[in-house]
């Protein structure tokens, strides 16, 4: 599409495209070398400020972290896929008594932010900061899940479940085996992106005290002297971001593979896809 | 309930911060995002380079990383701050613009064709192509995600009350510590507030959804 926007560039546009990258890309570079001039009047870039990563302990450390965030988020997942799944097939049931009080909590546990009720399981039901963070995890990405879910049996045709019922289903076999299927297909890419949401969100058990990545550099750095704060931060940022880099590939992989297989057929993900890329 | 009666004033205070630290973001975020959609599809290659970069790291950053770097690493590298308002502006606006570039590029992705190709036969320049032509079409069809994005940002201002902004869950928390008897209830009231601001907004995207629905 980019390429309909503007016609193929002649000679003199060429150029100037050019000089405006080269330009462009000096910019850039210039305000890198700026913050790391900065950073080296910080003495960042001091060799014994970088050689704690030479410590067994400190790479102990951050592993440590590292494992509390991912044990955190894949036992998250494991739990909220299930339970979003149930909630989506109540939130659509054709019983109004149970559709609605459903609809309300769903509404509720989108609207609150996750920090808040991982601070209510902790403070409320004094658990450990691993079940409050797991716990508040669960209770946002399962109403998340059950929404995408959702959005995805309703962009099925309406002849699957006509059809469906017309061959003697019940209502329920009908979502199981014809509906669900196909919705968790078409919204297997915001479904994982909802997996990076929630793999992200772990970072929010810092605030909770709970020893995940941040936390960890956080002891280093009490631990070990402000002068290492960056150092630490540097290289657990770099983690975490290269750990969601990949999961999101996965994502955007899974996408071209579905669209390839369904021909014609895949949701171009309808709105609840872009919401499910929202932080 | 006693507990919110008497703190209605702290509730407030807060509410209103969460009000400013959003708004004020969401601004800056909504000016920011733009540009980056447009660097993305602009015909330098270096400000689509520099766009796509952008987007791809702050959208894989867990916020309070960004949080973390803009509250405390900024600040011991020499970058003050007179109030950490400033801090959780900046980290709340660069996060949130990502994901607005990001809508506002599957906007102008959107826009068929042939409305940039009948721009362009008449003459009109990259610029004008992007500004008077696709720009407000996409800026449309994108405003139910950019409101849920919108509501995200509230939702994720609140981690700014972990980072020495007294804001709606700052406050929540330094309630619950205070009155270690009736926690539940001061959260519930916390929540109350947050759901203020997140269930319209709510409402309004999927309004304006079925409105745009019907337009097309």
């Amino acid at each position: 599409m980019s390429s309909v926007l503007y016609d193929v560039p002649g000679p003199k546009a060429r150029r100037i495209s050019l000089i405006a990258s080269i330009a462009g890309a000096v910019l850039i570079l210039g305000l890198v070398a700026w913050i790391v001039m900065i950073l080296a009047q910080q003495g960042i870039f001091e060799g014994r400020r970088w050689q704690i990563f030479t410590r067994a302990d400190v790479w102990r450390l951050l592993g440590n972290g590292l494992g509390a965030t991912l044990s955190a988020a894949a036992l998250a997942a494991v739990i909220a896929f299930p339970l979003g799944l149930a909630l989506c097939l109540f939130r659509i049931a054709d019983s109004p008594i149970i559709r609605i009080p459903v609809r309300v909590v769903l509404e509720f546990l989108r609207g609150m932010p996750v920090v808040l009720m991982m601070l209510f399981v902790l403070l409320g039901f004094g658990t450990s900061p691993f079940i409050a963070v797991v716990t508040g995890l669960v209770l946002y990405n399962a109403a998340v899940f059950a929404e995408i879910i959702r959005a995805g049996i309703s962009s099925l045709p309406k002849g699957q479940r006509e059809a469906g019922l017309a061959i003697g289903l019940t209502s329920y076999r009908s979502r199981m085996l014809i509906e669900l299927p196909q919705a968790i297909r078409r919204m297997m890419p915001s479904l994982v992106a909802q997996m990076v949401v929630l793999l992200k969100d772990t970072s929010l058990g810092y605030i909770v005290a709970y020893g995940e990545l941040l936390r960890a550099v956080q002891v280093m750095a009490d631990f070990l002297g402000n002068a290492f704060l960056f150092p630490v931060f540097f290289v657990a940022a770099a983690i975490y971001i290269a750990i969601n880099i990949l999961v999101s590939r996965l994502a955007v992989w899974i996408e071209r593979r579905g669209s390839k297989k369904a021909a014609g057929g895949t949701a171009k993900a309808e709105p609840a896809a872009v919401e499910a890329g929202a932080p | 309930m006693d507990v919110i009666i008497e703190n209605l004033p702290l509730y407030w205070e807060g509410f209103l911060r969460t009000l400013f630290l959003s708004a004020v973001s969401g601004v800056i975020a909504l000016v920011l995002g733009t540009l980056l959609a447009a660097a993305r599809v602009s015909p330098v290659a270096a400000l689509r380079g520099f766009s796509t970069v952008y987007v791809e790291v702050l959208r894989n950053t867990p916020l309070t990383i960004a949080f973390f770097f803009a509250a405390i690493v900024l600040p011991r590298l020499g970058v003050k701050f007179e109030q950490f308002e400033i801090a959780a502006i900046i980290a709340l606006s660069t996060y949130t613009a990502a994901f607005i570039a990001e809508a506002v590029r599957s906007g102008v992705n959107s826009v068929p064709v042939g409305q940039a190709e009948a721009a362009r036969s008449i003459g009109m320049g990259f610029g004008q192509v992007l500004s008077l032509i696709i720009l407000p079409q996409a800026l449309r069809t994108v405003i139910p995600p950019l409101i849920n994005i919108l509501i995200a940002l509230v939702k994720n201002s609140s981690v700014a009350g972990a980072f020495f902004v007294l804001e709606l869950f700052g406050y929540g928390r330094q309630l619950a510590n205070a009155n270690g008897d009736a926690v539940i209830t001061v959260l519930l009231g916390t929540a109350f507030f947050y759901l203020l601001l997140t269930v319209p907004l709510g409402i309004l995207a999927s309004t304006v959804e079925r409105k745009v629905a019907i337009a097309r």
